[in-house]
């Protein structure tokens, strides 16, 4: 089960979350800053799957973004990694250029709704 | 007021700001104006405003007081709002929150509404935060429209059974039918979600199952090249794998099922390409669910096989998950995850940490009595190399391997002390007496040990266990050590001088702890029956730390010093210092840190002197032969047994040292008592062998009279045990009694000494 789904830049910053479990807003910063923090520390020939607290990371790294999708142990990681690069994929045709992420603007709020689209996957 | 700027603009503010402070008062000043905005009745951009908080709440700043706004949003009949406010419904409210009631009524009506999105919305915000009680509402609604014509809403009332049969698990019986129907869908999406919502509905009741489920998704899976849902050549490979958890799920502990699906899942096995990650992805579900049925064992050898090739593939994602599975079922399929062990002893090598743990986990599981050797050679190179955190881990496997399949004990040995000497620091506090009981077992190895152990300590003193094992070796085993012949190893000549200034360096090095302080200060001391010359150097040694801070190494510089003092003479003559200690004392000597057990306590032949002393043996009625010069009368007691018997009764065996004092001192004559100007002096000859004269002297040397002056002297018996070599000690007690001055006095004296007495 995919718990949530966060779009970071490099320097930490949140471009998008969503979660599909209630977490509490306090706790929210919290995990996403170390969830950052596990993934932008690895290296680029390590494995895409990181094992943390008791559930699992997939990222996947496009240009300056990267795209954390936390899951549980029954899923199958492999699957969450290539729905990741579906989900860009999707992004991409929609609105033309994926790196230019950082600068969605009104469009930010079609981009929630791709993400609801995840819960097909759920 | 400022006006209202649009979401770009501000999320541009936002971006700009260069510290947190400035962001944070960017937001603030916007969330002031939303606020005050949200209070007018009418405002055309009410839902730019939504948003605007919807992002900053994604931020991480508090947006509560959105939340009547949504509600009021979701309640308008333009769509442009609607979508918004079910929008921030979904991210702000939640069963928590109070306001989340408000909206079951505007969800049931728009679940009625003839526009497909707006049901589609409503559907959607259900299923994201619907609260038990407004799925219990809803749920026949649902249940319509798992039934409706539209394919759109089929998809999405699917997604929302799934929430509802997540929260309420009851209302699963409801679904069931409608969701069969679905399975005969031909648009993935709707399929999908009814392979979703079946798969939920059989994790809480397994028995509404049917065999005709698996013919169908046999047909599913095997069925043609669908164009729409081709991900790199692979016909919807999500659809794929949902396919086979539920298959997973149906034939988990059902035979029959897992019959029906062996043809299935192998004819998916073997068509499917391996060559992109898609494959693998669905290859990879394929084997889990293998691993996890009642499956034959052609395909569970399949299935190993197809792992085995993941092991090979050059995606460290792909090797990382073939390990994760080979984990799981190293214990029930070992002989199958054995074929691939060299495989997994190769991953060791991997660059990446994670690799590296979970080829660790899989090499500790696959020793085993046949491949011992060679597995603990890889093991050993990659303790050496391994990253920090990994060491202890590695350390103790390896230690339970060695012990459970260790071929020979020299074997043993040499890999807990290549372990030691490589990862020292890492290795767990039992270690070190479990390795002092494994060399001492080994009566055979010690000169081997021994050496092995001075040539490593020789070289790097920093590793506290090895050095605490190796101190305490050659304390033990010193004189095979400076014997210098071994029978296997090539023969080191190591002279006195060497061996101590090693010890020397461990007791002054920074480096050592108390305790390994503690081990090479005893070994020290034990060194020195063993060796002839350096005594001396010993000696000053250990008085040196007679001052030390530490205050358990104090106390032991200053007992061992007590030793050299008094017992110098028989540290030649007596064999029983010059014996080994026993096991059982060696343990007890390491574990405990605090307080010196005296060290010879535990000898058994000391033991029997010690029962001799306490024993209930009847004192000898012996009559002193008192020569007395005293003017005085003296007046033989009548001494009946029992008052001799009283004497004796606190003549409990105090600890050994004091009847090694008591042996061990020479003087021609004592004077046992001296009080108030009466003195007894107690002098004695041996009159032949077997027999003992002891002469008592009283005197008195005050002015006046002393009547009444009682003598009585009691000695248990005691028989002499012939592996001594020394005479035997004895004991007195003298009750001396006499009336000076009109008042009495009554005195009793213990003599542990006698003069003349040597060995």
């Amino acid at each position: 089960m995919i718990k949530f789904v966060l779009m970071v830049n490099r320097q930490g910053q949140t471009r998008l979350s969503r979660y599909y479990h209630p977490v509490e807003l306090s706790r929210r910063a919290a995990l996403e800053a170390d969830v950052v923090r596990c993934c932008l520390s690895r290296k680029k020939d390590q494995c895409s799957f990181v094992e943390y607290k008791d559930f699992k990371l997939v990222y996947r790294q496009y240009a300056a973004l990267y795209i954390v999708v936390g899951i549980t142990d029954s899923e199958n990681e492999l699957s969450i990694y290539e729905l990741v690069h579906n989900f860009v994929e999707v992004l991409d045709k929609y609105f033309s250029r994926v790196v230019s992420l950082n600068r969605v603007k009104n469009s930010w709020i079609q981009c929630q709704g791709v993400c609801r689209s995840l819960k097909h996957l759920k | 007021m400022s006006p209202s700027v649009p979401l770009q603009e501000m999320i541009r503010a936002i971006r700009s700001a260069r510290t947190q402070c400035e962001e944070r008062g960017v937001i603030q000043r916007e969330c002031a104006t939303i606020r005050a905005q949200f209070r007018q009745a009418d405002n055309e951009g009410r839902s730019h405003n939504l948003a605007k908080l919807l992002y900053v709440h994604m931020l991480g700043y508090p947006a509560h007081f959105g939340q009547m706004e949504c509600v009021r949003m979701i309640a308008s009949p333009r769509y442009s709002e609607k979508r918004v406010g079910y929008l921030g419904a979904m991210m702000l409210l939640d069963e928590k929150q109070d306001a989340s009631l408000l909206i079951t009524n505007s969800i049931k009506n728009d679940l009625a509404n003839s526009n497909q999105y707006v049901q589609s919305l409503a559907l959607c915000t259900l299923a994201c935060m619907g609260s038990a009680e407004m799925c219990r509402d809803l749920a026949p609604e649902i249940n319509r429209l798992l039934r409706a014509s539209n394919s759109y809403i089929k998809k999405k009332a699917a997604l929302c059974a799934v929430h509802i049969v997540r929260k309420v698990q009851d209302l699963g019986e409801l679904f069931a039918p409608s969701a069969r129907c679905l399975l005969t869908e031909k648009n993935h999406g709707v399929l999908h979600g009814a392979v979703v919502l079946i798969t939920e509905l059989c994790e809480c009741n397994p028995e509404s199952l049917e065999l005709v489920l698996i013919r169908w998704c046999q047909c599913l899976v095997i069925s043609g090249y669908s164009p729409d849902h081709d991900v790199a050549g692979i016909s919807d490979p999500f659809l794929q794998v949902r396919i086979l958890r539920l298959l997973r799920i149906l034939g988990h502990n059902n035979e029959a099922a897992s019959d029906a699906m062996n043809d299935l899942l192998a004819q998916v096995a073997t068509n499917t390409d391996s060559t992109k990650t898609v494959g693998n992805a669905v290859l990879y579900e394929t084997v889990l669910t293998v691993l996890d049925i009642k499956s034959e064992s052609g395909l569970r050898v399949l299935a190993v096989n197809i792992l085995g090739r993941f092991l090979l593939n050059n995606d460290r994602n792909i090797r990382y998950i073939a390990m994760i599975s080979l984990q799981k079922i190293v214990g029930t399929d070992h002989n199958a995850v054995q074929r691939h062990r060299g495989t997994i002893v190769d991953c060791l090598k991997d660059q990446d940490a994670s690799v590296k743990r979970r080829a660790l986990e899989l090499s500790l599981a696959l020793v085993s009595a046949s491949n011992i050797r060679s597995m603990m050679k890889e093991l050993l190179s990659f303790l050496s190399s391994c990253p920090p955190e990994l060491r202890s881990q590695t350390a103790s496997g390896i230690f339970i391997a060695a012990e459970r399949y260790a071929p020979s004990q020299r074997w043993h040995i040499d890999t807990i002390l290549h372990v030691l000497t490589t990862a020292g620091g890492d290795v767990r506090d039992e270690t070190v007496p479990n390795l002092i009981q494994l060399i001492t077992n080994t009566s055979e190895l010690h000169c081997y040990t021994v050496h092995k152990l001075y040539r490593a300590l020789h070289n790097d003193i920093s590793q506290q266990p090895l050095v605490q094992v190796a101190c305490w070796c050659i304390g033990e085993y010193g004189d095979l050590l400076l014997r210098g012949e071994c029978q296997e190893m090539e023969p080191v000549q190591v002279t006195e001088d060497d061996v101590l200034d090693v010890l020397e360096a461990v007791l002054q090095s920074h480096m050592s702890s108390p305790s390994t302080r503690g081990f090479a200060l005893t070994a020290t001391m034990k060194l020195s029956t063993r060796i002839t010359e350096n005594v001396d150097r010993i000696r000053s040694i250990v008085s040196i730390y007679g001052s030390c801070i530490d205050v358990e190494l104090q106390q032991r510089a200053v007992e061992y010093n007590a030793l050299f003092k008094k017992y110098d003479h028989m540290r030649y003559s007596t064999e029983w210092l010059g014996q080994r200690f026993l096991v059982f004392v060696c343990s007890t000597f390491v574990v405990q840190s605090a307080g010196l057990s005296p060290p010879i306590c535990g000898f058994p032949q000391v033991c029997d002197l010690l029962d001799l002393l306490g024993g209930s043996e009847p004192p000898l009625q012996s009559s002193p032969a008192l020569g007395s010069t005293a003017p005085l009368p003296v007046g033989t007691a009548g001494t009946a047994g029992g008052d001799l018997l009283d004497l004796l009764g606190g003549l409990e065996p105090t600890a050994i040292m004091t009847v090694l004092l008591s042996v061990f001192s020479v003087a021609p004559t004592v004077s046992v008592y001296d009080k108030d100007g009466v003195t007894v002096t107690l002098s004695c000859e041996k009159q032949s062998d077997s027999g003992l004269s002891i002469t008592l002297t009283a005197s008195n040397s005050t002015d006046s009279d002393i009547r009444g002056f009682t003598l009585q002297a009691a000695v248990p018996k005691v028989c002499i045990s012939s592996s001594f070599s020394f005479q035997v000690n004895l004991k007195m007690r003298l009750r001396i009694s006499y009336t000076s001055q009109g008042s009495a006095v009554q005195d009793t004296v213990q003599v542990d000494s006698f003069p003349g007495l040597g060995h």
